[in-house]
């Protein structure tokens, strides 16, 4: 009907246009050492939570195309523009070194502005360390975490459900035992007490394993128990038991039949699983069980917000809180339509 | 007749709610001063009667027993329930006569002879003598009360004797001479024996006062008596009638009809309510707490006073411990750059201390060269140098200790090992997490790999005083009083907190040596400036020595409601409670508030 086949076609619209903005954002992330302008660990000691600055297309002799910035001077407690000097945005610039994708060392960045001064878009945090940088590089932290935990859950999910929805029977209730055990773990706590045990030092690319893996093992029971039912349901459908009584194997039967039928909840979970993954990075790194100072993440940048003093004079902190609402919400947005899409099909 | 019953039980409950409800009916009216009391006349305060105190405490008080608190949220209320002997004016940080009128020191410094003061009583009336001095005293040397207090009543190990001379007459009894021995008296409440004597006999004491105890059970020689407390909320002080401080005027003491500590549970909760005018006191604020009230200082009408630097100081430490059969291999590896001096110079030159003052105390703070800091006037060592900070001289230190550099421009140790080393602090002292970042960027421009680990506060000391599981340290120490002799357990090899190298049987190094020979000698001095001048020495060697590389100490920073008149903070804790007798509100209007 073409009614039904218009909404198909919005709700097609939307999924694309949600998965470019996506792609766009992730490529943003991906590519931080270029789009960012500084070293996010970079300590600008002189300008200790500098505002963001400002940029100017309008002055005293009309509009310009060129945006333009003015230095922040300090002032009493805060800082105030040196109206006197103004000083071209320039792009494509040679700045900080760092490693392109970690293969090709280069200094080239997006934007920058000429030495001495400094460009913060979105200010600068207790250390006078550029929070644009830092928001942009500490994505690539809790944006990857997330998506490699939603790998893992979905592997192992996805594993666990069909071989108990599929074989039933013992088998079934020795793993739904197993996953209500996983669900009913003081997580918090355990994970405190694993940092414990821990050696005081972990290096960051194995805290950000540890990070994925704990993520991960938290959520696949939940996961589990959605793909199970799906399987539980699928196992009994007329076709399987034909191909069953025609002699078709278990594996067969399962990736001809069974595992398609999986395929649609495991999109929209991914999707679902993603912002929700990154948000759990976040509250791990903002209780200290994340990636360590000086390397950024969303997680460890938000815990400066832990004091009050903090969160009520300098907002623009709460950048990567922004960009974690952002991203989410483009998850979201794309798990539902995801939903709607294979609903309507 | 049923109906009666119930309207009189309901005036009767309604009576009860009105007078356990904010208005504060029933305070006792201060005494007129009688003939025979010798009463401490206080010149130059002049004040009002009437009116509440509240102050927000960041934890709930864990005991009202004097002899065995060990916490700040104790101490502050127990400080305003009971007075000493000789108490330390915390504004002129002189010892000043309190419940003791005056005091005799023997030729040879090792015997006191106080003379009590006549007439004073204790918040329920009874009268204070000589025998409640001995008595006190008994308890806080007791071994088996274990009083955290005890260990400095111990000179040399052995404890001071106390004998009562006559009903008004006490002889303190040193094992030996004794520099300043009555700044000791600060801090040692007395306690009243016709109240817990029976208690002590019984064996019970550590159970005595806690915050369970009705208030008729309590009674101190402080300007306040217990009138409340309610679990969770809040504990009320109010005036104790028979005070033994007056005016200049000759009025009793205090002004104030009572006090009220607020438990709120954070330092960022404090300050909100202070912020929300809840709270008329507060201190131990920090920088930025600090100057977001002075931000909305117009608004709020509030007095803030920054004080100067405090006596705390914030430094590094690195593990000296002898690791031997400790089982950590990694650690002992990493002393051999830890004990060189010139590695720790080169750590020295490197640090940005300007850097710190700005960044973590907002300015608000003093850059700190050795133990002891600007702020404290009498004992510091003016001529020990302040050598700006250098990456180049420090590299030049670490290439003649034998470090290099490889091609990625890490350090590299005479072994070819990569010097990388962590940093532990604790994650909820946000000051010293900001310290160690700084740190860690300082010390990477000479090439050291640094990592900073935050961990819980009872983690930290655990591994400091315990297991010595950690490289270096970010701590505080210090604060108490401006005396030399509170440092003794960190300077002296066998301290207690010679954080660096605990449990040293005999001093480690010659210089250490020298250090002890003469934090000993300077404590048996009476004279001021030969102690000093020991001290300045003791001062050198530390610097010349580096066990400690001192980073920096922050202001002390007090704010009060505009409405409290002699608001007098100090820089000795406690900060601004101290003169609590003194303290009264102003009717309104009366005086302008301002940022001094």
């Amino acid at each position: 009907m073409p009614a039904e086949r218009r909404l198909a076609k919005g709700v097609r619209a939307k999924v694309a246009a949600l998965v470019g903005a996506l792609a766009i954002l992730h490529l943003a992330i991906l590519c931080a050492g270029f789009i960012s302008p500084y070293d996010p660990t970079m300590q600008n000691r002189e300008f200790p939570y500098a505002p963001p600055t400002r940029l100017h297309l309008i002055d005293a002799t009309g509009f310009h195309l060129h945006p333009y910035i003015y230095a922040w001077t300090p002032a009493g407690v805060g800082y105030q523009e040196d109206r006197t000097v103004p000083y071209p945005l320039r792009f494509f610039v040679r700045g900080d070194p760092y490693t392109f994708l970690g293969l090709l060392e280069t200094n080239l960045h997006l934007f920058g502005i000429d030495d001495p001064q400094k460009v913060f878009l979105l200010g600068t945090d207790a250390f006078g360390r550029d929070v644009f940088s830092r928001v942009i590089w500490g994505g690539q932290i809790s944006v990857a975490a997330g998506i490699v935990a939603t790998a893992f859950t979905l592997m192992v999910g996805s594993f666990v459900g069909v071989i108990a929805g599929y074989f039933g029977g013992w088998i079934d209730e020795t793993l739904m035992g197993t996953t209500e055990l996983f669900l009913s773990l003081p997580w918090l706590y355990f994970l405190l007490g694993v940092r414990a045990f821990l050696p005081l030092h972990v290096s960051p690319a194995r805290t950000f394993l540890l990070l994925t893996c704990v993520i991960g093992l938290i959520g696949w029971a939940r996961l589990a128990r959605i793909v199970r039912g799906v399987v539980l349901s699928a196992r009994t459908r007329n076709y399987v038991a034909a191909a069953q009584g025609f002699g078709g194997s278990h594996l067969y039967v399962l990736r001809r039949h069974i595992l398609p039928e999986t395929f649609s909840v495991l999109l929209t979970q991914a999707a679902l699983l993603v912002p929700r993954y990154i948000a759990a990075e976040v509250a791990l790194s903002f209780f200290g069980l994340g990636v360590s100072e000086p390397a950024p993440s969303w997680g460890n940048m938000l815990g400066e917000l832990q004091q009050y003093s903090v969160l009520i004079s300098y907002g623009w902190l709460l950048a990567p809180a922004a960009a974690l609402f952002v991203t989410s919400v483009m998850y979201f947005l794309l798990a539902d339509a995801l939903h709607s899409r294979l609903e309507s099909r | 007749m049923k109906a009666i019953a119930l309207l009189s039980l309901l005036v009767c409950l309604l009576v009860c709610v009105c007078a356990a409800g904010t208005s504060f009916a029933g305070v006792p009216a201060p005494e007129n001063p009688g003939k025979n009391e010798e009463l401490d006349h206080v010149s130059g305060v002049a004040g009002q009667y009437g009116g509440l105190l509240t102050i927000g405490q960041r934890a709930e008080p864990k005991t009202l027993n004097p002899v065995t608190e060990s916490d700040s949220a104790s101490r502050e209320i127990i400080g305003r329930l009971n007075a000493d002997l000789i108490e330390i004016n915390r504004y002129t940080q002189n010892t000043a006569p309190a419940l003791a009128k005056s005091w005799k020191t023997s030729a040879d410094g090792r015997t006191f002879t106080l003379q009590l003061r006549k007439g004073v009583r204790f918040s329920d009336g009874h009268p204070f003598d000589a025998d409640d001095v001995v008595f006190s005293f008994a308890l806080y040397m007791d071994e088996a009360i274990d009083s955290p207090q005890r260990d400095l009543l111990m000179i040399d190990g052995k404890p001071m004797t106390v004998t009562k001379v006559d009903a008004y007459t006490v002889r303190f009894t040193l094992p030996r001479p004794y520099a300043a021995a009555e700044r000791l008296f600060d801090g040692f409440p007395i306690l009243p024996k016709h109240l817990l004597e029976k208690q002590y006999k019984e064996g019970k004491f550590a159970q005595a006062w806690s915050l369970n105890t009705p208030a008729s059970q309590i009674a101190g020689l402080g300007p306040f008596r217990l009138k409340q407390y309610v679990p969770g909320q809040q504990i009320v002080l109010e005036r104790n009638p028979y005070y033994w401080k007056t005016d200049s005027m000759d009025h009793r003491l205090p002004y104030l009809d009572g006090l009220v500590f607020v438990s709120v549970g954070s330092e960022d909760a404090q300050v909100l309510r202070f912020e929300a005018g809840e709270t008329d006191v507060i201190s131990r604020l920090n920088s930025d707490n600090y100057n977001l009230l002075v931000k909305e200082e117009p608004r709020a009408g509030s007095q803030l006073v920054d004080l100067g630097p405090s006596l705390e100081y914030n430094f590094l430490v690195f593990n000296l411990n002898d690791l031997s059969g400790k089982g950590l291999e990694a650690v002992a590896r990493k002393q051999a750059w830890f004990r060189d001096l010139k590695f720790r110079q080169a750590i020295n030159s490197a640090v940005d201390r300007e850097g710190i003052v700005r960044l973590v105390y907002g300015s608000r703070g003093s850059a700190l060269w050795g133990n002891v800091g600007p702020g404290n006037k009498h004992w510091v060592n003016q001529a020990l140098p302040h050598p700006k900070r250098s990456l180049e001289n420090a590299r030049q230190l670490l290439k003649s200790a034998g470090f290099s550099w490889n091609r990625s421009g890490q350090l590299v140790d005479k072994s070819g090992q990569t010097v990388e080393f962590t940093i532990v602090t604790s994650s909820s002292n946000a000051q010293r997490m900001k310290m160690a970042t700084l740190l860690q960027d300082d010390l990477s421009h000479l090439g050291m790999q640094v990592h900073v680990v935050p961990l819980e506060f009872r983690a930290v000391i655990d591994r400091i005083f315990q297991s010595f599981d950690y490289d270096a340290v970010i701590m505080g120490l210090g604060g108490g009083d401006a005396d030399p002799n509170p440092e003794m357990n960190v300077w002296m090899s066998n301290g207690t907190s010679h954080l660096w190298n605990l449990g040293e049987k005999q001093p480690a190094t010659a210089w250490e040596r020298e250090i002890d020979q003469l934090m000993q000698q300077q404590m048996v001095t009476l004279d001021y400036r030969k102690r000093k001048q020991m001290y300045d020495r003791v001062q050198q060697l530390i610097a010349d020595n580096l066990p400690f590389i001192f980073l920096a100490t922050p202001n002390i920073l007090a704010g009060a409601d505009a409405r409290v008149g002699n608001f007098r903070p100090a820089v000795l804790d406690p900060y601004t409670l101290w003169n609590a007798d003194e303290l009264y509100i102003r009717s309104s209007g009366t005086q302008s508030a301002g940022v001094r």
